[in-house]
């Protein structure tokens, strides 16, 4: 197992269409590395660099201490996992975890040593005489999985490996392979546009937009104090409200009258918006306590939770979590405040964390 | 009898739309169908049949009047002339058929193993101007042969590939080429890249990894792109009549065409010729039948 080293990359298609504008990733030996973002974002771009799949047309790619650039992806020593699983439709399940060790010219008493150790590691026993065809979705990307794991490489790279699986066995692979990276102690960048997914697997998360890096940190950081508006907007389901604020007698006041707790070391003289995630307000009865009067525009009942949205005067409406025993009507008048710690606050002018 | 072919493939999808309507209609409807379907059969059909029956009558019954449906007196005659000449050697004809079968073999050959690489790279890789490289290429079809056929002739006639089979061979195959890329690059775009990205990381070069993997799924495209290619050179007139001339180098259709005119025209001998040059495409066809219809309805579903 190794690091991987990923310095000032930068991906220019023939045609004119940057995929990677500037990437620097730093991932360590035994990580769970996920880099997590929208389409068209050099997620995949990035990995395929890693892999050797794509050349890049600058920047420098280390695995280990080896600089890897002018390396075929075969002399590379990792493992992919792909989105359709690219297992051989002609072989067999046996055949295809044996095809990169044969590849590699391992003594077949060696083949049939590590073929056996990851299908036991995978349950394949039953699988191992069919073909793809023959699997079901989940099964092919468990053979997948076991034919990136024969190789024994020093890093693995799996591109939105469950992407195709039903939600339940997406739920159960996502354990799995949480649970495979922690026994092998395997290095593991996971590309991915599912942030249920991120947040459940990343040991860190680089959040990517536009072919740049917006965020790297763990899922908690990357939740609590995301880096910029854009990270802020696309974690959390739903998503952070974006309140505009003024400081203004030592609170950060939004139209409506909603009253923030400042972070320390605010300038003055900029733009600013506040991120509150919707489980750091509350609705309450009107006239409560440190509340402000608001109005209930709509509510989603969820089961477990209600998602109230929110008219308090402001620019926006915010979105509420709330648990279900708390329940008011649409239209109700009620109260809002907030119960959370101090929010992270944004420069509207260059979206970027300022406090 | 190159419109064999064509009628093959326009009856199908009459058929087709039969079908539903079929469903949907009352009885009185689907007689009506059945009835000018039967119709347009015997309308497309009637020439073949004929030439079928010129081919096995006796000269004086060919030019009989009334004509004769049944009742003639069937002679082999005419096929025998089609392969043995009056001297009792090869026939000049029977010369052609060798011909057309080597200039046909070789062209689709050359094309298939130029188009199919080609198509496999406009499909995998970032080029510069991809669309309008392919819509140049696509471009060269866009005029038929005869609009051609003259500058070509001179263009021959300066590099010495007048009256060649390798002239015919490589116009041929010029002609079939983007044919091939472009229904090649449908079937390339079906197999999925991470094949061979899969098989790159397992060890093997890219071509390696195309040849191992892609190739022998690409196996169905390629056949049927080469009976197209095949029955196109198999069946071309213009070209073959205006760049070659000697008996040796013909391929069939001038071959029979140049049996017409003169003071008399052996109407038997003409039929027979015919009936022989249809036969192999149309057993090639029926053998491969399946693959075409994979060709002819390529990207026609949405998967």
């Amino acid at each position: 197992m190794a690091g991987i080293e990923v310095t000032a990359l930068h991906k220019r298609y023939p045609d004119g269409t940057v995929a990677v504008e500037q990437v620097d990733l730093s991932i360590g030996h035994g990580e769970l590395f996920v880099m997590l973002g929208p389409s068209g974002c050099g997620k995949t771009t990035t990995l395929r660099a890693i892999a050797g799949l794509e050349r890049q047309t600058t920047g420098d790619i280390r695995i280990g201490d080896t600089l890897v650039n002018d390396l075929p992806p075969a002399e590379r020593d990792i493992a992919m996992v792909f989105q359709f699983y690219a297992l051989y439709p002609h072989l067999k399940t046996r055949d295809n975890l044996a095809f990169p060790l044969r590849a590699e010219g391992l003594p077949k008493s060696e083949v049939l040593k590590r073929v056996d150790e990851a299908a036991r590691l995978m349950r394949l026993g039953p699988l191992m005489d069919r073909r793809p065809r023959q699997l079901s979705g989940g099964e092919q990307q468990r053979v997948a999985l076991a034919r990136a794991l024969v190789r024994r490489p020093r890093a693995f790279l799996m591109d939105e490996p469950l992407t195709n699986l039903d939600a339940e066995l997406r739920a159960d692979m996502r354990t799995e392979i949480k649970h495979l990276q922690g026994e092998l102690g395997a290095t593991m960048v996971y590309v991915t546009h599912d942030q249920v997914e991120a947040m459940s697997l990343g040991h860190r998360i680089a959040i990517l937009n536009k072919g740049r890096v917006e965020q790297i940190g763990t899922p908690l950081e990357v939740y609590d104090r995301p880096a910029s508006l854009f990270c802020a907007a696309f974690i959390g389901s739903p998503p952070m409200n974006l309140i505009e604020v003024e400081v203004a007698d030592g609170a950060l006041r939004a139209q409506g009258g909603l009253a923030l707790t400042p972070p320390p070391g605010l300038s003055r003289d900029c733009h600013l918006v506040a991120g509150v995630r919707p489980e750091a307000l509350e609705v309450t009865a009107p006239g409560a306590e440190r509340s402000v009067p608001a109005r209930v525009v709509s509510a989603e009942w969820l089961g477990d939770e209600i998602i109230y949205v929110v008219d308090h005067g402001g620019q926006r409406d915010v979105r509420v979590r709330m648990p279900p025993t708390v329940r008011f009507d649409a239209d109700a008048p009620v109260g809002l405040r907030h119960t959370g710690a101090t929010p992270a606050v944004y420069d509207l002018r260059t979206e970027e964390l300022v406090a | 009898m190159a419109v064999s072919v064509d009628e093959a493939v326009s009856t199908g999808p009459a058929r087709d739309r039969g079908r539903p309507a079929r469903r949907r209609g009352g009885r009185g409807r689907s007689v009506l169908e059945v009835a000018l379907l039967t119709v347009l059969a015997v309308v497309m059909l009637f020439p073949v049949l004929w030439m079928i029956e010129t081919s096995i009558k006796e000269n004086r019954d060919v030019y009989a009047v009334p004509a004769e449906f049944f009742g003639f007196t069937v002679t082999m005659e005419h096929f025998k002339d089609v392969f043995v000449g009056p001297d009792g050697g090869r026939s000049a004809l029977s010369v052609a058929f060798l011909n057309s079968v080597l200039v046909a073999g070789a062209s689709t050959v050359l094309a298939t193993l130029l188009g199919v690489p080609a198509a496999w790279a406009y499909s995998r890789f970032a080029v510069k101007a991809k669309k309008d490289q392919l819509f140049f290429i696509l471009s060269t079809r866009f005029m038929p042969p005869v609009v051609v056929v003259i500058p070509i002739f001179l263009m021959y006639r300066q590099v010495g590939l007048i009256d060649s089979k390798l002239g015919l061979i490589l116009i041929y195959a010029a002609y079939n080429l983007p044919f091939t890329i472009w229904m090649m690059k449908g079937f390339v775009d079906e197999v999925p890249s991470e094949y061979e990205d899969a098989a790159m990381l397992d060890g093997y070069t890219r071509l390696q990894a195309f040849r191992r993997h892609t190739l022998p799924l690409l196996v169905p495209g390629i056949a049927a792109t080469a009976v197209f290619a095949l029955i196109f050179s198999w069946n071309e007139f213009v070209f073959a009549i205006f760049l070659t001339s000697s008996d040796s180098v013909r391929t069939a259709p001038p071959a029979i065409a140049g049996l017409i005119g003169g003071t008399t025209t052996d109407w038997g001998l003409v039929a027979a010729a015919s009936v022989v040059f249809a036969l192999p495409v149309l057993v090639f066809a029926y053998l491969v039948r399946k693959h075409l219809i994979a060709g002819v309805t390529l990207g026609a579903v949405r998967r």
